[in-house]
């Protein structure tokens, strides 16, 4: 310790929040107003008169100086107000918090799954280095990671959907649970049990399954790597070697004294996952027909809708920094050598 | 293993000093052994053979990628697998087999467009940045954090977007210049934090002191050593950009269905067929997608833990004695 307080450090970390959330609403700006084109003619699908593009420019505020529209732009997000889409003039608010549930529940089972699936199999991989569990256990990593998870998700829609016809393939819930079910939090898993409605929770569940396994699985490659790697590490450090020195059974030596050890930069890795998990739910998404963000954005997407996309964008953004802190500070609370 | 330290290279004469290098660095895939080496060597073969059915596809391929009929008689429409077609066909009465052959040249021409690109900005951008440090570096830092922090495939996306929308259009350039931007912030990432830990070795000090001008230390010390970290991550990257590109083609971001055919754009077609229990179409353009994948990460892989001992054994070269060889960890760390 150098005598800089976990305080300190929160709050260096916060401030280092300020440039890098910048950065990327500035990057979203640039990126969608500097390409060549007018956004609003592309979002009414080209070819309109200008008595048609020309109010809705100046309501979008697109007739001003490009740096007033920056400004603004700016402004606008400070103030919790990200925009209204070109299409359907839905607030993007409503599109956080409806859309946004159904993406936080499916990324939420997915990540478990991953981080259950990958670390299990990372640990007994690294214990076991160069054993065929280990050869097994890479192959399967890889082969998951080279996996599209719109494959992954098509071939089980195939099998589970289609064939077997164990679980349905797509939305999030049946026509009858959605209209029934009392909205509290928009997540539906959470609503179901808030009533106790345990008929649409297994429904909600069966209509999970899916999508939650094939984004998990694609996502369990990465932890399963890094846990692997990790036990492999851990095992040749000196402290182990004195734990076994000091005559204490390699079973205890493994799962308390290198296992632990070996599992603290995976609490890094599951927010720098977020981002891979993110790209994987917009495909997920798409393939399941599941109602999240990224399944709006592909639709906003075809349909040309640039402040739509712009305010996905900026939504996405403001999730992977806030996850980064987050992560940074449980790892400051975890780990006494990262606060530097 | 004969060890030549970094510190003589700079004497022998210019053609010779690059060969020693070459040497070097191939040295260890020659002489890996057991898991390494049967993973890198299968990757080997099952990039090779997709670069062949790539070469080749004009001679291979039975029918043209968007070819729907032949001999004035047109294909059946999602006809399965056949002696005729033998991965059945699409419901545009197109060859599957076909389409995946021709698969081949689209991705990997792409991505080879693509990774040469990021490599041209990505490499030389952190060498610079690294090695001459200041506000440059800081600036170019914050920035490339900042989208390396960022989904990748929604940059590709947008970017994707942006320029399919404007008047660039969709096509291969475009899907190459969406993947590109979204891998610049590694390779950057790479070399610079490389650079940084290299610019203070001796021999780099001592090129310095000599009176070399920065641009020969960067050209002649600094550029080889950093470079060989490239390999590994370039080969993982590629099989990332795979994915990445069949994603786009997913997506209706990718290629041009008249341009060529695509295996994710392909899937994305299969995924209404599959309700009716039609498997053919999305199953092969989708297990193309995996084992050349798969086949790309295992060089990739195989690269890594073979090459990371030389970066290491150089690290500690000064010194006398043999290091114990090191353990097998990737250099760019959780990816």
């Amino acid at each position: 310790m150098t005598g800089t307080s976990l305080r300190t450090y929160l709050l260096t970390r916060l401030a280092l929040v300020v440039p890098m959330v910048w950065i990327l609403l500035t990057l979203v700006f640039l990126l969608l107003r500097v390409a060549p084109g007018n956004p609003i003619e592309a979002a009414l699908g080209g070819h309109v008169p200008p008595s048609v593009v020309k109010p809705i420019e100046h309501r979008l505020g697109f007739d001003k100086p490009l740096l007033t529209q920056y400004g603004d732009y700016l402004w606008n997000i400070v103030r919790g107000n990200f925009g209204t889409t070109i299409t359907d003039n839905r607030p993007l608010s409503q599109i956080i918090k409806q859309n946004g549930a159904a993406t936080l529940e499916l990324t939420f089972f997915a990540m478990l799954i991953a981080i259950v699936v990958g670390v299990l199999i990372g640990l007994v991989a690294g214990r076991y280095r160069d054993t065929p569990v280990d050869i097994g256990g890479r192959l399967f990593g890889i082969v998951v990671y080279a996996t599209p998870p719109f494959f992954l998700g098509l071939m089980a829609q195939l099998v589970f959907g289609v064939w077997l016809g164990w679980l349905p393939t797509s939305d999030q819930a049946s026509p009858l649970t959605q209209a029934l079910l009392q909205t509290h939090t928009n997540i539906y898993f959470v609503d179901a049990i808030w009533d106790g409605n345990w008929g649409a929770l297994w429904d909600i569940v069966k209509h999970l399954i899916l999508p939650a396994m094939t984004l998990g699985l694609i996502t369990a490659g990465v932890f399963l790597r890094l846990t692997r790697i990790n036990v492999i590490r851990t095992l040749r450090d000196d402290y182990i070697e004195a734990a076994r020195a000091r005559g204490i059974v390699e079973r205890r030596v493994v799962f308390v004294h290198a296992f632990k050890n070996a599992l603290v930069p995976v609490i890094t890795v599951v927010g720098l996952n977020l981002a891979i998990l993110l790209g994987g739910a917009v495909l997920t998404e798409e393939t399941f027909n599941w109602p999240g963000i990224g399944h709006e954005l592909v639709l906003y997407l075809q349909n040309r809708d640039y402040t739509a996309v712009q305010g996905i964008m900026i939504v996405f953004a403001l999730v992977v920094v806030g996850v980064s802190v987050i992560v940074d500070f449980i790892n400051a609370f975890v780990d006494p050598r990262i606060r530097y | 293993m004969t060890y030549v330290p970094p510190a003589r290279a700079p004497r022998t004469p210019h053609g010779r000093a690059r060969l020693i290098a070459l040497g070097r660095a191939t040295k260890p895939i020659r002489e890996a052994s057991g898991v390494a080496r049967a993973m890198f060597w299968s990757g080997v073969a099952i990039t090779v053979f997709f670069i062949l059915l790539a070469l080749l596809a004009p001679v291979i391929s039975p029918y043209n990628f968007n070819q729907y009929k032949a001999d004035g008689h047109r294909f059946a429409q999602l006809a399965p697998p056949s002696a005729a077609h033998v991965f059945g066909t699409t419901v545009q009465s197109v060859d599957v087999l076909s389409r995946v052959i021709y698969g081949t040249q689209t991705e990997l021409e792409v991505v080879a467009i693509a990774l040469a690109m990021s490599l041209t900005v990505g490499v030389p951008l952190g060498l610079i940045s690294g090695y001459f440090g200041g506000i440059l570096d800081r600036f170019l830092v914050l920035i490339m954090d900042a989208i390396f922090a960022f989904p990748y495939l929604l940059i590709a996306i947008v970017i994707a977007f942006v320029l399919a929308t404007s008047s660039i259009g969709g096509g291969i350039l475009t899907a190459a210049f969406a993947i590109t931007a979204a891998y610049v912030p590694l390779y950057f990432r790479v070399v610079r934090n490389h650079v940084i830990s290299v610019r203070e070795e001796p021999y780099v000090d001592a090129a310095r002191a000599l009176g070399a001008r920065p641009r020969t230390v960067i050209r002649k010390y600094v550029f080889f050593n950093v470079v060989q970290n490239v390999p590994p991550i370039a080969t993982l990257n590629a099989a990332d950009a795979i994915l990445l590109l069949a994603s786009l083609g997913f997506l209706g971001y990718g290629i041009q269905p008249s341009q060529g055919a695509e295996w994710g754009y392909d899937v994305s077609r299969a995924v209404s067929d599959a309700a009716s229990g039609i498997w053919w179409t999305g199953l092969f353009p989708g297990l193309a997608i995996v084992l050349l994948v798969t086949g790309l990460t295992l060089v990739g892989e195989g690269l890594n833990e073979t090459m990371n001992p030389v970066l290491r054994r150089r690290r500690f070269g000064r010194f006398e004695f043999e290091p114990v060889a090191g353990p097998v960890e990737e250099a760019e760390g959780a990816e």
